[in-house]
């Protein structure tokens, strides 16, 4: 096992030097560099260019360079910390990210907590309570909130947030907060705004994942075992815990390497309607101006997060299941 | 003890009821054993459920009484008035009533340990402290013949094989002492020999414990040998009940009758056939009839020719720390020849390697080493070196009827696509004479035509095998490879069935490859057998010889494990032995195989070889 975890481990090296070589090829796709819409875009608002400083920034970052090389000094650049520079902010990427990656991990884990916390009893509802008014009722609701779009429930969220809580319109904390030194206050206007965001990245999520766990769960209530658990005379709440409800989990932890980058990848449509100090705002101007180190360095950080949870869902899952821990395949 | 007084049972399908249990009475005695006999969809499983009040949630008791006298409290029950859920009933289930279930490998949770899942009936239904219960169950464990009872409590049950899961389950059942215990088609899932330790068991906690049971059960084999009094049911009504000997010498319905006459038994005259409790009616057309032989086929040559195929499986395993694997020899150096025109049969428990051979032989699995000759008449084809169109080309002479009949068949294909199919690969004929095919195919197997267009899950399972036979003649083979055709059918649909492939052997001139783990169905429908275990042939004869002078120990072991529905051969549990029959290295003298000497096959005269020590002479086998 622990040799398997290694192996993981080490495959994860190629995995992501792949991702790489992807993620800078497809942000250098189109025609041109940064600088050059940089220039189109000041020249079309009429104002000078500092031609000097265009060509500083094209040797700095070696921009005139041919593209492989670009390629290595972003790569050996990023294993020893350093992220690159943004151009349009015109700050090293690590001080542009600061506290809104804190912020995104903060919304993320919130709302795969959410997720969690409302999908399971309903999904375990659901399932024991197979084609019930309840099974009806929840079901019509998942489903409603699989179909209505993100955006436009957030815009709904923020509206009656306004008008019956008086909370501010946008953003992760009231006004006054921005930029001001953490205190409880701020945590407190954060906790307050928190939740819109949180239900309205969470609801699809959620709505799927009532529906994953009640096929599984009706799957495995089915199951031999389970008759066997109630022939032995367990009462019915001990059986489900016991018996079905820990094989249905199986898939809920596999699903933990997929989560990550769904939530953070789902929130930025709605970061961006809400104004959210977070980094999905940021990833979208910055793949529009093609400012390439910036957006690379999100993708590349999402990336990990991927590679990294399915390491962790599978190393739970050997835990988990004795089957998979055990029970080596013929080959 | 348990008395069943008039119980009706309805399934509700989309709101409709469909009854299950019609009018059901009997009645158990303390310390006895009831069969309850009949085919699946008998209702004899809804009975047991009914009892123990699992009964699945779209069926209801709409009538009648189940009386439990229990011994532990003194109280007399109505089990049928009584919620499923309610913690009466609870304490009932798995305390004095327990079950055992057919299937080994379902029944267990695949991810809590044997130990805790044993353990978990006893703290519910009894005063024990963690350790008193561990230690008890770790008894019961060895009690029923776990090897290592200690290690075993920390297994999961798929480290186990059937015949433990089992022991695992009956463990689970024993473990609070019932004073009444069901067995659903405890031994069906499993290998004679291992039925026949089960079933040994069973009768010694039973007399041990003085429990009374309940065994349902389809094989009369296994109720003549462990009944007191039987209940037959057919259609969810009690047909005909009463004690053994009585029901036996001399049943009285026409069900029972027939049932017995379905049934193989090793006594049947040359000749003889067995009765199903309906008959089907094969015709033959213009298309399908026997070929005759042409001119210049040497008829003396064999048709299958296998010489010293072997096959070898590395598997993995291993724990946290560290991974190990060893090598399984699956076929070891098997060979053998089939003649033209005789049915060859192949038998040997689970896992002896029977169905990678077939599977060697028809070039879907490949050999370690070895060769595969197939003589078609005119010249001789190796078919280990087979490729491309060649391979393409000898497929049409040789096809396979798959054990499963309920995942052989496309769901999503109807009945004429999933025939048609074989001659689509092989581009023979237009749409007329495929369909004309079909039909004539439908026919040969005593199916309607009409029913062409329907799809598999609207046939049962007897009349699923026959469309998969109808497949598998659809390209007139010469050899047909049957690996265990009739072990998922009820013993009436298996009769059916067997007397199908023997007259279109018959008919068509077909050479049958068939592999069964059931001796009797191997002994009315093969000529030759040939017997298998732990990946080699053990002994080759012809049937008669087989039977009446089995020489080797694995023969001789099967053939006594066999539970006869007959009154006069029971069982001798007091033969029946641990493990020592199927494991090659406890085999006595000069059959013994441990690795340190060559075999060889020696022959007998007649046919008749055994596989025995190098060097080793006739005398030894005699002694």
């Amino acid at each position: 096992m622990l040799t398997y975890i290694l192996r993981r481990i080490l495959t994860m090296i190629p995995t992501l030097l792949v991702i790489s070589v992807l993620v800078f090829v497809i942000i250098q796709l189109p025609p041109g560099d940064y600088l050059e819409s940089h220039i189109a875009e000041l020249q079309s608002q009429g104002e000078s260019v500092d031609e000097q400083k265009i060509a500083f920034l094209r040797e700095q970052y070696g921009l005139d360079k041919p593209m492989p090389q670009q390629y290595l000094k972003w790569l050996f650049g990023m294993l020893q910390g350093d992220f690159g520079y943004s151009f349009e902010y015109e700050l090293p990427v690590t001080e542009v990210v600061g506290d809104r990656l804190f912020l995104t991990v903060l919304i993320s884990i919130a709302t795969i907590l959410f997720t969690w916390m409302i999908a399971f009893p309903i999904g375990i509802y659901s399932a024991t309570h197979q084609y019930s008014w309840g099974d009806y009722g929840l079901s019509t609701l998942g489903f409603l909130g699989l179909a209505t779009p993100n955006f436009l429930l957030a815009l709904v969220m923020l509206y009656f947030a306004n008008v019956y809580f008086g909370t501010s319109i946008g953003g992760l904390m009231d006004p006054e907060y921005i930029d001001a030194p953490w205190s409880v206050d701020k945590l407190i206007s954060i906790l307050e705004h928190l939740w819109i965001p949180v239900v309205v990245i969470g609801t699809s999520g959620t709505a799927g994942m009532i529906r994953r766990l009640r096929a599984n769960l009706l799957d495995e209530l089915q199951k031999q075992y389970v008759i066997t658990g109630r022939a032995k005379g367990l009462p019915p709440g001990k059986l489900l815990a016991k018996y079905p409800l820990r094989v249905a989990l199986n898939f809920f932890v596999a699903d933990i390497g997929n989560l990550l980058p769904t939530v953070i990848s789902g929130a930025e449509i709605v970061a961006v309607v809400m104004s959210l100090p977070t980094t999905g705002p940021i990833l979208l101007s910055a793949l529009q101006s093609q400012d390439m180190y910036l957006a690379g360095s999100f993708l590349m950080f999402l990336a990990l997060l991927t590679v990294f949870g399915v390491l962790v869902s599978d190393i739970a899952l050997a835990m988990l299941d004795p089957r998979i821990r055990l029970g080596g395949g013929s080959k | 003890m348990l008395e069943v007084n008039n119980l009706a049972v309805d399934f509700f399908l989309q709101g409709h009821p469909v009854p299950a249990l019609i009018d059901v009475s009997f009645a158990v005695q303390p310390g006895e054993t009831v069969a309850l006999v009949g085919e699946s969809g008998s209702g004899k499983s809804v009975t047991s459920q009914a009892i123990m009040g699992i009964l699945p949630s779209n069926a209801k008791i709409c009538g009648g009484e189940i009386w439990f006298n229990n011994p532990e409290s003194g109280q007399l029950l109505d089990i049928a008035a009584l919620d499923p859920d309610s913690a009466q009933i609870r304490q009932i289930r798995g305390g004095a009533i327990s079950i055992i279930f057919q299937e080994p490998m379902t029944s267990l949770s695949p991810v809590h340990t044997i130990g805790d899942q044993i353990s978990e009936a006893l703290f519910l239904h009894r005063d024990a402290s963690q350790q008193e219960g561990l230690k008890l169950t770790e008894t019961m464990l060895q009690h029923v013949g776990f090897p290592h009872p200690s290690r075993a409590m920390k297994m999961y049950p798929f480290e186990l094989s059937g015949g433990l899961r089992q022991r695992a389950m009956i463990a689970m059942a024993m473990i609070c002492h019932p004073s009444l215990m069901i067995a659903d088609e405890p031994t069906t899932a499993l290998d004679v020999t291992i039925q026949a330790r089960i079933l040994k068991l069973i009768r010694e906690l039973q007399a041990e414990l003085g429990m009374a049971m309940l065994l349902i059960t389809h094989d009369l084999g296994v109720v003549a040998n462990m009944a007191d009094r039987v209940v037959v049911m057919y259609h969810g009504r009690v047909m005909e009940a009463g004690p053994l000997r009585e029901l036996f010498t001399n049943p009285q319905h026409d069900y029972l009758k027939a049932l017995m006459h379905a049934v193989p038994r090793f006594d049947l005259e040359p000749g003889e056939r067995l009765v199903p409790v309906r008959e089907i009616h094969s015709e033959t057309g213009a298309l399908l009839k026997k070929t005759p032989r042409e001119e210049g086929v040497d008829a003396h040559e064999p048709l299958l020719k296998v010489n010293d195929l072997s096959k070898t499986y590395r598997l993995h395993g291993g724990g946290w720390l560290k991974s190990e694997s060893h090598d399984l020899l699956a076929v070891d150096s098997v060979s053998f020849e089939v003649e033209r025109g005789e049915c060859f049969g192949l038998v040997g428990e689970s896992g002896c390697g029977k169905t990678t051979l077939s599977k060697i032989i028809m070039r879907a699995i490949t050999p370690d080493r070895g060769e595969i000759i197939y003589h078609d008449g005119s010249r001789a084809i190796d078919v280990r070196t087979l490729e491309g169109d060649d391979l393409l080309a000898f497929r049409r002479k040789m096809q396979f009827i798959f054990q499963d009949p309920y995942s052989a068949l496309n769901p999503r294909m109807t009945v004429f696509d999933i025939l048609r199919e074989p001659l689509v690969v092989h581009d023979l004929g237009d749409m007329d004479y495929q369909r004309e095919m079909a039909t004539e195919l439908m026919r040969l197997v005593g199916l309607d035509p009409r029913f062409l267009s329907r799809y598999p899950h609207s046939f049962s399972g007897g009349q699923r095998q026959r469309i998969g036979i109808a497949r598998a003649l659809a390209l007139q083979p010469d050899l047909i490879i049957c690996d265990e055709p009739v072990s998922a059918l009820d013993v009436s649909i298996q009769a059916q069935v067997l007397n199908l492939l023997k007259d279109l052997q018959q008919e068509l001139g077909l050479t049958v490859v068939f592999i069964s783990h059931n001796l009797a169905v191997i002994h009315y429908i093969a000529n030759r057998i040939a017997v298998m275990c732990a990946g080699r042939m053990v002994e080759l004869a012809p049937r008669d010889k087989l039977f009446e002078n089995p020489v080797h120990p694995y023969t001789r072991a099967l053939l006594s494990a066999v539970p006869h529905p007959e009154l006069s051969q029971p069982l001798s549990f007091e033969a029946i032995t641990e493990g020592a029959a199927s494991d090659p290295a406890r085999w006595s003298f000069p059959f013994t195989i441990d690795g340190s000497a060559a075999t060889e096959f020696m022959a007998l005269g007649d046919g008749h070889f055994v596989r025995v020590a190098a060097g080793s002479s006739p005398a030894d086998v005699a002694a």
